[in-house]
């Protein structure tokens, strides 16, 4: 602390010497604890401060102590009448330390506290042009997309942070996503995130690839960023209509992706915005498939703390992923546990930005136990499925096209995880299910993406039952006789032809039903003495 | 899990050539699993490895793709061996037979050291 003299009580209109008195000087030291009035021409202390008020003529010190504290001093120089300071003189000044010292302090604190609360006020000013611009370019209404469903939530910390999103129309009927987040907080990161987001939005139309309208963000942005500011971004363009995602990264939180076989992380690297000249960002394709969902988001979900100190964390949000819900309660859920997790009074320390995507495709799924007369009605294949007493695991409708058989596959390996079936058994239950699927795609709904392939799984006694069901008019789709491979290899038959033979030696039972518009391919597996019951394995 | 796009890398000598097939083998494979076999044919190889320890999944195309190469290597007077495949496709290899046609090993490093087999029609 050092302290500021006023004017020389002597000299009442005049203003005296300003010295100030560091914390460090011995004068200091010894005024905090004098008992009185301290006269500095016989003081002996080794103190510039006391050297200096010797040259300014000062003759007494007068201490201004509150609890304990030396908050100021009256600097006294000669009396005019050239006498001496009485003991009189001196008495009254330490009884009028002793009543101002309080007085001053008081004084002090509140003009301490009206500079803090300007800054305050200040403060509050500069979080409200930082939410006003934040507010100004995050997207006002979500795209409408037929067979998707889309949510995002956008939760500012006290602290403004620059955490954004954005959904970029682009030509041929695809949305570019955006979901980014800029370091520091306040205005500037206000400021950055508006200028990044109006970068991507000029950019992303113009450019066309993920990879190509990152690179070319980050070299507009690098002479622009402040020091120490740079943006983490992910962009990925989805073609709506096939489930197709392409995208690239600047440093970002991984996507994820929820599918039938379990949550994945969608890989993609590179470093944030406004880093380093002539970055290059890989680009990387995935497909989502009807039912599948993807999630993009922020850090302020994963680093959030609890009171114990334990971040909130990957795992935690990966495990969550995996619950099948439609996007908006899927961001609800994911919220419920985040509030449940932090616990009531959190004080919010990040940003959170979520945006999930799921592909519905207007083919109906639904994963997990569902009453069997709720079920009945969702798909030609359910009316067969329902048995009095059986449980349904599953009810899917896939687009009648190529590559779809490996989601019937994974759908109907996720849907009996829970029937604890030995790994072999489900690997021989997969193939028959592809290949089921395969013929259901390509013989009943011919490759048509508009004609669906029905799957329902069933728990029917000590059975597992897979129905596959196409609506195609084509009628049966050949035996299941064994190929004469020696004839296949020397070239008089045709190499194809494995699949019924497949399926009719990777499960216990295949029954082939045809119905008005198509055929239903049952598949059973007994799962009682399941072990032994289907092990056809020839030499 | 969305489908994963197949691969085929070819990788020997005139006697002995591998085929490591990375992703799916199903239709998708046919024009990559072909453009292989030539690759081998142009090296003269006289035995191929297929190499499956990346592939995670064979539809029955696939298998009639294996099968169309098994021919092509018959009537080539190649022998093909096959390593790297999970318990469930030697499983399938045993039902189709395929495993009489061609010897399975555990990996890339017991296909390749194994000799040559010299059957009477010298074909395996």
């Amino acid at each position: 602390m050092s302290v500021h003299a006023p004017a020389p009580a002597a000299i009442p209109t005049a203003t005296g010497p300003a010295i100030e008195i560091a914390p460090n000087d011995s004068l200091f030291a010894y005024l905090q604890s004098a008992s009185g009035v301290v006269d500095a021409e016989r003081l002996e202390l080794d103190s510039p401060a006391l050297g200096e008020l010797r040259a300014a003529g000062i003759r007494l010190v007068v201490p201004l102590v509150a609890q304990g504290e030396l908050i100021g001093a009256l600097y006294l120089g000669p009396r005019l009448s050239d006498q001496d300071y009485s003991t009189d003189d001196r008495r009254l000044l330490t009884t009028l330390a002793a009543q101002a010292a309080p007085a001053i302090r008081v004084a002090q604190l509140v003009r301490e506290q009206a500079v803090e609360i300007q800054a305050r006020e200040r403060l509050e000013q500069e979080m409200r042009v930082a939410t006003l611009i934040q507010q100004q370019f995050l997207p006002r209404e979500l795209p409408q997309l037929p067979d998707w469903q889309v949510a995002a939530y956008y939760g500012p910390a006290r602290a403004v942070g620059g955490d954004f999103y954005d959904f970029i129309a682009l030509p041929d009927g695809r949305i570019g996503i955006v979901v980014g987040d800029v370091t520091d907080k306040g205005v500037p990161a206000a400021l950055i995130m508006a200028r990044t987001q109006s970068v991507l939005r000029g950019e992303a139309p113009r450019v066309g690839s993920p990879a190509a309208v990152l690179e070319r963000a980050n070299e507009i942005l690098l002479p622009e960023m402040p020091a120490r500011m740079f943006v983490t971004c992910l962009y990925m363009v989805l073609e709506p209509e096939t489930g197709k995602v392409v995208y690239a990264n600047a440093g970002h939180n991984l996507p994820y992706v929820r599918t039938a076989g379990g949550v994945i992380e969608l890989r993609a690297t590179g470093m944030p915005l406004g880093l380093l000249p002539g970055m290059d960002y890989p680009e990387h394709e995935a497909v989502l498939a009807p039912g599948e969902s993807v999630l993009l988001y922020s850090d302020g979900l994963v680093e959030a703390h609890d009171r114990a100190g334990d971040m909130f964390g990957f795992p935690r949000l990966r495990e969550l992923m995996a619950t099948e819900l439609p996007s908006t309660e899927l961001l609800d859920h994911l919220l419920d546990e985040l509030h449940g997790f932090v616990g009531k009074g959190w004080d919010q320390e990040d940003d959170i930005t979520l945006v999930a995507l799921q592909r519905t495709g207007g083919f109906g799924m639904t994963v997990g136990e569902v009453p069997a007369q709720t079920a009945s009605a969702t798909s030609v294949a359910t009316s067969a499925a329902a048995r009095p007493g059986g449980r349904v695991l599953l009810r899917a409708s896939l687009p009648g096209e190529q590559g779809n058989e490996r989601v019937a596959m994974d759908q109907v390996a996720a849907a009996v995880a829970e029937l604890g079936i030995a790994p072999d058994r489900v690997e021989r239950l997969k193939t028959a299910v592809s290949e089921a699927a395969m013929n259901a795609i390509e013989y009943g709904s011919q490759n048509d993406p508009t004609i669906p392939v029905d799957i329902a799984v069933d728990v029917e006694g000590d059975d597992l039952v897979v129905r596959i069901t196409d609506r195609g008019l084509s009628g049966p789709i050949g035996s299941a006789e064994e190929p004469d491979l020696e004839k296949k290899l020397a070239g008089d038959q045709k190499p194809r032809g494995w699949g019924l033979f497949l399926i009719k030696h990777m499960v216990d039972a295949m029954e082939v039903t045809p119905h008005g518009t198509g055929q239903t391919v049952a598949l059973t597996l007994h799962l009682e003495g399941a072990g032994d019951a289907s092990h056809p394995v020839q030499g | 899990m969305p489908a994963i796009p197949f691969k085929a890398e070819v990788h020997g000598t005139p006697e002995l050539a591998t085929i490591e097939l990375h992703g799916d083998v199903n239709a998708a494979a046919e024009a990559a699993l072909a453009a292989a076999y030539r690759e081998v044919a142009a090296l003269g190889a006289s035995a191929i490895v297929l190499d499956f320890s990346d592939t995670a999944y064979i539809n029955s195309t696939g298998i009639a793709l294996i099968v169309r190469l098994l021919a092509d290597g018959r009537k080539d007077r190649r022998e093909v061996r096959a390593c790297g495949l999970s318990p469930h496709y030697v499983e399938i290899f045993q039902i189709t037979r395929l495993s009489d046609y061609m010897r399975i090993f555990d990996d890339q490093a017991s296909a390749t050291a194994a000799g040559v087999v010299v059957t009477a029609g010298g074909e395996r």
